[in-house]
């Protein structure tokens, strides 16, 4: 099953309770999902800066010192925002990647979820109420941000399993779904030089259009492409510095809602995922067409 | 009239309160307010009574429904009146995937659109649908009208049974063993008696009639490659 939720906001006003609509709307998928649950929040480009949202399974050892770690290696001054398993590194955005670089060989424990100006990723095993509690994702604010509760059926209920999957700076991927060409395309990926570290399905659909991206392709046009060369069943909700989009496969069986008001675009697994957004009453509420590549943008 | 609180009361009780009618109740009109997309309303009824949703539900909405008459004031989930034996199942929106799926007798009538697989393996029940049907909708339908005041999308009537198939708009593609068939007078008084119960205003004149080739009924050797 799995379900998903994703909120665009058009009205600036909302945006201070992002973090309380998008938890609604989670916790309600919850009987779609309980194993795990994840949220990409995309807050405001106020400064220079950039961010990555690191995981440790043993956090108290992990970031213990880390700042200073990161500091002695590359010389660069980062600030360290710890929330749970996870924490938020905020640097110069030239400094982004060498912080990273120095992360892998100072804390090769220490994972990635997230890489960007405004994009913070948050996942972890449990149901999707205590989730949400453990990062405090309802007081979170932002303009936009996509949520996934996880029922595994490819591969194991691990933190690295649960969604989103970044596909690249300030992108992240959902899925409701199963692939099953996951395997051979994995194989044809990891020849290529693509670093995927699970067996899990969706990491692969993450980690080819990080692929095809850096082979030229636009966010939408390796969607496109995603349509010929993943087989399976999916619903996709991906999102991007600036929006959101939204594709579902030819035969397209996972379930897909859309809201749209003046004031948001809204996307649930079910219509239920949306009935206490504001103004749901009166919004144009559709399911978006099969092999249909769909984009909302600031 | 019986009115009842969804949110309040909670799905169970409302569908125990409405399996406890019995053919000769007196509670014969219900209306059921804040569903909020909850799945499973009114399912299993089997009493002539008549419930009104107001707002819009989840799965499987007036599933197994037997005699009863159910309206829902607002668009319905996936697998409306799947299975439905007999009586009438209003949906004043649209309808999500496989509405009206194995049904073998009664009404469904959608007055917006029916998404992908609408009457998916129906097997007697008609089916009117005042807007657009999506892709692969009567897949292997057995028996039943399916009446589409719109447009059908891509392979209708797929593997298809001895179901009738009427379209009014175009038809994006046929599935394999549909094909579109003569309009015989018994065929226009049938469409005229279902669009007149469904409140739909067309004229039986206007459609087009898809129904089996009957060329799958049998194995044919020359196909075995394509198996």
């Amino acid at each position: 099953m799995c379900g998903i939720v994703g909120l665009f906001l058009k009205d600036k006003k909302l945006e201070p309770e992002l973090g309380n609509m998008l938890t609604d709307m989670l916790i309600t998928m919850t009987n779609r999902g309980p194993d795990s649950a994840g949220i990409a929040i995309y807050g405001n480009d106020a400064d220079d800066n950039s961010k990555l949202t690191v995981q440790s399974d043993n956090p108290a050892k992990d970031f213990k010192g880390l700042k200073k770690a990161i500091k002695k290696a590359t010389g660069i001054k980062v600030s360290l925002t710890k929330k749970d398993t996870h924490a938020i590194l905020k640097m110069p955005t030239k400094d982004l990647d060498k912080v990273r670089t120095a992360l892998k060989k100072t804390r090769p424990d220490i994972r990635v979820m997230s890489a960007g100006d405004t994009i913070e990723i948050y996942k972890e095993v449990g149901l999707p109420e205590d989730v949400a509690k453990r990062f405090d994702l309802r007081s979170m604010t932002g303009t936009h941000g996509i949520g996934h509760t996880r029922m595994a059926t490819e591969s194991a209920v691990t933190t690295l399993g649960a969604h989103p999957f970044s596909t690249g700076t300030d992108q992240c991927l959902v899925h409701n779904g199963s692939l099953s060409n996951h395997n051979s395309l994995r194989r044809k990926l990891r020849r290529a030089g693509v670093v995927i570290e699970t067996e899990n399905d969706t990491e692969v659909g993450a980690a080819y259009l990080t692929w095809k991206m850096q082979h030229g392709s636009t966010l939408g046009e390796a969607l496109e492409s995603s349509l010929e060369d993943l087989d399976g069943f999916f619903t996709f909700v991906v999102g991007t510095k600036d929006g959101f989009g939204v594709v579902r496969d030819p035969i397209a069986c996972k379930p897909a809602v859309m809201a749209e008001t003046d004031q948001y675009v809204a996307f649930g697994s079910e219509y239920r995922a949306l009935v206490n957004l504001p103004g749901i009453e009166d919004a144009h509420v559709w399911e978006p067409e099969p092999a249909t590549v769909y984009f909302w943008k600031h | 009239m019986q009115s009842f609180d969804l949110e309040a009361e909670g799905l169970r009780k409302l569908n125990v309160s409405l399996h406890a009618q019995k053919n000769d109740t007196n509670q014969t009109a219900w209306e059921i307010t804040n569903p909020k997309g909850s799945h499973a309303i009114a399912v299993g009824l089997d009493a002539p009574i008549e419930v009104t949703v107001l707002g819009s539900t989840g799965y499987y909405c007036g599933g197994m429904n037997k005699q009863a008459t159910v309206r829902v004031k607002g668009s319905a989930g996936p697998g409306v009146a799947e299975n439905m034996m007999s009586g009438k199942v209003i949906i004043d929106g649209d309808a999500s995937q496989y509405a009206g799926a194995t049904a073998h007798g009664g009404l469904l009538v959608i007055k917006g659109n029916a998404s992908s697989r609408c009457g998916i393996s129906m097997k007697g029940v008609d089916i009117v649908v005042h807007g657009n049907i999506g892709h692969m909708s009567a897949f292997m339908a057995q028996s039943g009208n399916l009446v589409v005041l719109g447009d059908a999308g891509d392979a209708l009537g797929d593997s298809l049974y001895e179901a009738n198939l009427f379209v009014r708009g175009t038809v994006k593609s046929l599935g394999a063993d549909c094909i579109k068939k003569d309009m015989r007078p018994e065929h226009l008084e049938t469409l005229k008696c279902l669009l007149a119960e469904a409140e739909a205003d067309a004229k039986p004149e206007e459609f087009t009639r898809y129904g089996s080739a009957r060329e799958l009924y049998n194995f044919d050797i020359d196909n075995a490659s394509a198996y």
